[in-house]
């Protein structure tokens, strides 16, 4: 579908529109809001898809709007197109979804049109940092997106820890957009100017271009909750409503991960990166991803369990820009396209199937009002449609063929296992080593989704609500269904995805993985055929045929039918609910291995009846956090001893300050 | 031979081929025990009886435990023809490499745990919870000891692997030897057997596989059961010819068919017996002593990663 | 240069050498302290036939001669000893696990990537391939080292002060075709007395203390003990 491209301008035009919709709560408004959301979101979509196949080209704009002398740029190109696409899908899910579940979630809040206001400046702060082109409009439209979203987490203010939860998020927001802040800054030093093109021509030296690199990866690293930046993450993401859940775990830490390849690619530039960089990037995103998926183990909060599974993605991805950098600071830019590709691919599969799994466990908690998975189960016979979507996100987000997670994991691997090429034996033996995590992570995340798949959709409810599930509205399920099928159509049929990819790494990388493709719409080869080569549509016909055939010669055989049954358990007296393993229990072996990294209280109570509680905890906050933050409070409360009280005292600080910088000026 | 021809025979050698080992491994268990065993063709017969039984279904199951069988056995059987047998002109081995392999029998492995966990019953829960452990331990060794080998074929593809191996120079080498000692202890892990789990057990606290299986009856049974041997059998083709790929077949003559055959029926009943043997001298070992034995697996594959960038490729 | 460049033997010798790395990873993770010693005499044994390669793919007789040493010594004798002693305390039954195997496993694996960095810069040994075991040996006495630090068992101490030593003659034997043979009678003597003197103190320290586990020897400083 071609777009005139010149029909951008709706882009920022409509969310704003969507705000002033979004003030009223009355029913048409609301209707309103999600049906520009809607256009919106195809919008997006459209124009990323233009960008990607070419179709559409690369463009500037200069905004009449912005400071004097510091004029706004906006440029749409490829890498601003992948994310366009992305955060469009999303939407395009989300748009349907929210009037069914706005609908329970309003009625007698005091401040109904917060939520939509804050909705529509969210997407709006989104969509223009990635299509900003200079570094003014990009921390503009960044902390947009920082202050909506923190509003957003908020929305449920009344509970205290949503409180805290959300001022921890905004500090860290803030910290981080100050390392970011800085990290142009040092560009722009020695590019003398703000626009993304001065800053892509500045001359840096390499000392300060790491300097450069370090800020950007602390402050991008922040947001999309890179080891250890990620606490406010799993604390953050749950609370707000799951609409907006999804679009912050699915999007926003994409638009970090977005700022951190424009930054570091694209900005910096390939001929800049180092080896280095590759090695902090690929520990830092193995570290990630294992941390990630440990602590996800251990939720039982639905939404908790699936913000811990965001870091462990977002892990996964900067694995693979590490290998990317790597192989481009070598001399391989063919490799290190590879990696870039399946890096970018892993970011929009993670928005596809952890939107789905937010949107599925919003509609979990809609209909049974539980968000412990200790109290659900047996959904699955309850809600059938959300059941077996939320089977898709668990299936692709535990990278298994033939969904959208594996072909991401897989180039990832195709990636790591070039090591060959290099020179120097210990990334040699560093890179599969990587490689091992990562197959690692994807393996505990696997026994994550069948601990949640198992205890939340199958077996028999653990509790009334649970027993008592309604299905979801029409919309809630076609936001699902829609993402579902991008979730297996994105598994299915890599190519087009992998060939509109090398129009991204071409400009940048110098590579624009023709060799993907050579072999047609069937085979993906991401070096060459004789190296690798995956045809999933062939996997899944080879499948279906193998199940059909199976199912039909058994069919046509001396048995038909089931008999249904008492289940047997050994011959032990029927099985009541509360005799079924527990979220706790599954993975209580997994704890026990892996014990040296959790923060561990448990212990058994007599209390009308033997309870066992566990509690585990994330071992960062007493190692890291609690020794920073007494650090502030006392580095404040030695400041606070200038707050003497007495007004000369104060008049002959402001004296001093004044004499001080005459004296500077003066230098 | 006939492409065709030859991925139908892919299929047809795993499932065919499966039941087959299985009873030779438990005949010659029963000859160490000095019991005279059931015959080689017990398998077929204990499968065909299953199938010809209605399936009972636990009325508290989902649809999801219907399906199950049919996606393990689907994916079980996918990943096995994926695997080149007599020679490395495989067409299939294009298809999925290794890591789809893997990744495959992954599949096949998330729905079992899902079918145990779908009854409700406690004994389900817990062989999914313990087979999700073992797994989540044995997956990077697994990969681990492959990318030892890939490294050096560079290639992930199987059929390029089994070409590499068949035509390079003859030559020693460390990494080989770890990794064939890795794969050793994950195919054990990985299929169940002794140490780490008990093919032969039944209502014991012990069980892990079974346990999971332990609702389904009738032709479900019989399909989880038959994917069970796939998976042994495909460990063994794995092992025998990765690391002692002679005898395979390069040019897909009549004669080197044949004699390809001979040589994988030969090799595979050496690894039945050794799996007996060891299956009748080790006892089982508690569950947490299993993460110290994956570990030992993950590290004899690292080892063989390290000795192949150390000791092979050399200076630089 | 690779592997395939290389004739047969020294093919073997890289083989064996990469078992040697293995026992010294097996000893790491070994619980029972019998089946230590058996692994010790094992990775002596290696040695010894790594000697006896070397000896005949360079053409150098005096080696056979370290071989057949070492052979007796380190498979043979002081495994005698060792495990002698070991019953005569009444340890034959001892087991001790780590406190945290898998991560003591992959810091071995850390040590043989460091060593690998360590003999990286050493350009001018006539072949590449010799510095790759170089690599090997060093990792091995990094790793008998930290067998040291992480047991708590005198004896397990012992094997690897051992494991050490064997590491030390594998380098000594790949990269100069052995030491001079005074040196060496004199380093296999050596040995020898240590681990007689080491029996010896195992009583000793046993009769005064009851017990051989290293963590009670605590008072190793001149701080005044707290009453």
């Amino acid at each position: 579908m071609a777009v005139p491209v010149s029909l951008w301008p709706a882009l920022p035009a409509l969310p704003l529109v969507m705000a002033v919709t979004g003030l009223s709560a009355r029913r048409p408004a609301v209707l309103l809001f999600f049906a520009l959301m809607l256009l919106d979101g195809l919008l997006a979509a459209a124009l990323g898809l233009g960008l990607l196949t070419g179709q559409l080209p690369t463009v500037s704009h200069s905004l009449v709007t912005g400071l004097p002398g510091l004029a706004w740029h906006l440029r749409l190109d490829p890498l601003s197109g992948w994310f366009l696409l992305l955060i469009g899908l999303v939407q395009v899910a989300v748009a349907p979804y929210g009037p069914g579940y706005v609908r329970e979630l309003l009625p007698g809040h005091r401040t109904p049109g917060a939520l939509g206001f804050f909705t529509a400046l969210f997407l709006l702060g989104m969509q223009l940092v990635v299509v900003a082109d200079d570094a003014f409009l990009f921390m503009i439209a960044w902390e947009l997106m920082s202050l909506s979203s923190y509003v957003l987490v908020v929305f449920h203010h009344q509970r205290s820890e949503n409180r805290r939860a959300g001022f921890l998020y905004l500090l860290m927001a803030h910290v981080g957009a100050l390392a970011i802040l800085l990290a142009f800054g040092v560009l722009a030093t020695h590019g003398h100017g703000f626009a993304f093109d001065t800053l892509r021509s500045a001359d840096v030296p390499p000392l300060w271009s790491t300097v450069a690199f370090v800020l950007a990866l602390v402050g991008f690293g922040m947001k999309a909750g890179v080891l250890p930046l990620h606490v406010w993450l799993p604390e953050a993401h749950p609370v707000a409503p799951s609409h907006v859940s999804a679009l912050m775990s699915g999007v926003m830490l994409k638009v970090a991960v977005y700022g951190f390849v424009r930054f570091t690619f694209d900005l910096c530039g390939a001929p800049a990166l180092q080896t280095g960089w590759g090695v902090a990037l690929l520990t830092v995103g193995s570290l990630t991803a294992l941390y990630g998926v440990l602590f996800a183990l251990m939720q039982h909060d639905i939404k908790r369990l699936l913000a811990y599974h965001s870091v462990e993605n977002i892990g996964i991805i900067f694995l693979g820009l590490g290998l990317a950098v790597i192989f481009r600071a070598t001399g391989h830019p063919g490799v290190a396209a590879v990696a870039l590709a399946a890096a970018l691919y892993h970011t929009l599969n993670h928005a596809l199937f952890k939107s789905l799994l937010f949107l599925g466990a919003g509609a979990v908690m809609h209909s049974t009002h539980e968000r412990d998975i200790e109290r659900m189960g047996g959904l699955l016979r309850r809600m059938p449609w959300t059941g077996t979507f939320f089977l898709v996100g668990c299936l692709s987000i535990s990278a298994l063929p033939p969904f959208n997670g594996f072909v991401s994991e897989w180039l990832t691997f195709q990636a790591a296992l070039q090591t060959w090429v290099l020179d120097s034996g210990l990334l040699r033996s560093l890179l599969p080593i990587a490689a091992a995590m990562l197959a690692l992570t994807g393996a505990l995340a696997a026994a994550c989704f069948v601990k949640v798949y198992g205890v939340v959709f199958l077996g028999q409810g653990r509790s009334r609500h649970a027993r008592h599930a309604r299905r979801v509205p029409r919309g809630m399920r076609a936001g699902q269904a829609w993402l579902a099928l991008l979730c297996v159509l994105f598994g299915i049929l890599p190519v087009p995805i992998v060939r509109a990819l090398g129009t991204i790494t071409g400009p940048i990388l110098g590579d624009d993985l023709h060799a993907a493709s050579v072999q047609g719409l069937l085979w993906l080869t991401p070096i060459s055929p004789k190296t690798a080569s995956y045809g999933p549509p062939l996997v899944v016909l080879a499948l279906g045929l193998t199940w059909w055939l199976t199912a039909r010669l058994l069919r046509r055989g001396r048995a038909r039918g089931v008999v249904s049954c008492e289940p047997w358990d050994c011959g032990f007296s029927r099985p009541t609910p509360r005799m079924q393993y527990t979220a706790t229990s599954f993975a209580q072996p997994i704890l026990r291995v892996f014990r040296v990294l959790f923060d561990v209280e448990e212990g058994l109570e007599e209390r009308g009846g033997i309870h066992y509680h566990l509690h585990v905890r994330d071992r960062l906050w007493r190692l890291l956090y609690e020794p920073i933050g007494r650090g502030v409070l006392g580095a404040a409360r030695q400041v606070a001893r200038l707050q003497s009280g007495r007004l000369r005292a104060y008049l002959a600080g402001s004296f001093a300050t004044l004499l001080m910088l005459l004296w500077v000026i003066g230098l | 031979m006939n492409t065709g021809l030859l991925v139908l025979f892919q299929f047809l050698f795993f499932a065919l081929a499966a039941p087959l080992l299985a009873g030779w491994v438990k005949r010659v268990k029963a000859r160490l025990q000095n019991r005279r065993g059931t015959p080689l063709l017990q398998g077929y017969r204990e499968l065909w009886k299953l199938m010809g039984k209605q399936a009972l279904v636990p009325d508290t199951a989902s649809p999801v435990y219907r399906i199950a069988p049919y996606v393990v056995f689907a994916s079980t059987l996918l990943a096995a023809a994926t695997l080149p047998v007599l020679g490395p002109r495989l067409p299939l081995a294009s298809m999925a490499d290794i890591i789809v392999l893997v990744g495959l029998l992954a599949l096949g492995r998330f729905f079992l745990a899902l079918a145990g966990m779908d009854v409700g019953t406690a004994f389900g829960g817990l062989g999914s919870s313990r087979e999700m452990l073992i797994s989540s331990l044995a997956e990077p060794a697994i990969l681990m000891a492959v990318f030892t080998l890939t490294l050096t074929a560079h290639s992930t593809n199987l059929a390029s692997v089994t070409d590499f191996l068949l035509h390079s120079a003859p030559a020693l080498r460390p990494s080989f030897l770890f990794a064939l000692m890795a794969l050793l202890l994950v195919g054990i892990a990985e299929t169940g057997r002794i140490p780490v789990d008990n093919p032969a057990t039944h209502l014991e606290l012990t069980m892990v596989h079974e346990a999971m299986i332990l609702e389904y009856s009738g032709r479900h049974l019989a399909l989880m059961e038959w994917a069970a041997q796939i998976k042994l059998l495909l460990y063994a083709v794995l092992l025998v010819n990765l690391f002692f790929p002679w005898g395979m077949d390069a040019q897909g003559t009549p004669t080197g068919t044949l004699v390809a055959l001979t040589a994988v029926t030969f090799k595979l009943a050496v690894v039945g017996t050794a799996l007996g043997v060891t299956e009748s001298v080790l006892a089982k070992m508690r569950l947490f002593k299993v993460p110290l034995y994956l570990d030992m697996a993950f590290l004899l594959a690292l080892l063989g990663l390290l000795s192949h960038v150390i000791l092979e490729v050399g200076s630089r | 240069m690779t592997l395939l460049a290389l004739p047969l033997q020294e093919q073997a010798v890289f083989v064996l050498a990469a078992m040697v790395l293995f026992t010294s990873f097996l000893l790491l993770a070994q619980t029972r302290l019998v089946t230590s010693i058996h692994t010790f005499a094992w990775q002596g044994g290696l040695v010894a036939a790594i000697t006896a390669l070397m000896a005949w793919s360079s053409d150098a007789p005096h080696l056979y001669l370290s071989a057949a040493l070492t052979l007796g010594l380190k498979a043979l004798l002081i495994p005698w000893m060792l495990h002698r002693l070991v019953r005569r305390v009444e340890l034959d039954r001892h087991t001790e696990s780590l406190a945290w195997p898998a991560a003591t496993l992959l810091g071995g694996a850390g040590l043989v990537l460091f060593s690998y960095w360590v003999v990286l810069p050493i350009e001018h040994l006539e072949l590449a391939a010799t510095r790759n075991i170089v690599a090997i040996s060093l990792s091995v006495v990094l790793l008998g080292m930290l067998l040291m630090v992480a047991r708590r068992q005198i004896v397990q101490e012992v094997i690897g002060f051992m494991s050490i030593e064997n590491g030390l003659f594998l380098g000594a034997v790949t990269t100069a075709h052995g030491m001079p043979l005074v040196v060496e009678l004199g380093v296999a003597f050596d040995v020898l007395v240590a681990a007689i003197l080491f029996g010896v103190f195992f009583l000793q320290i046993r009769e005064s203390i009851e017990s051989l586990d290293a963590d009670r020897l605590d008072r190793l400083s001149e701080r005044e003990p707290e009453a």
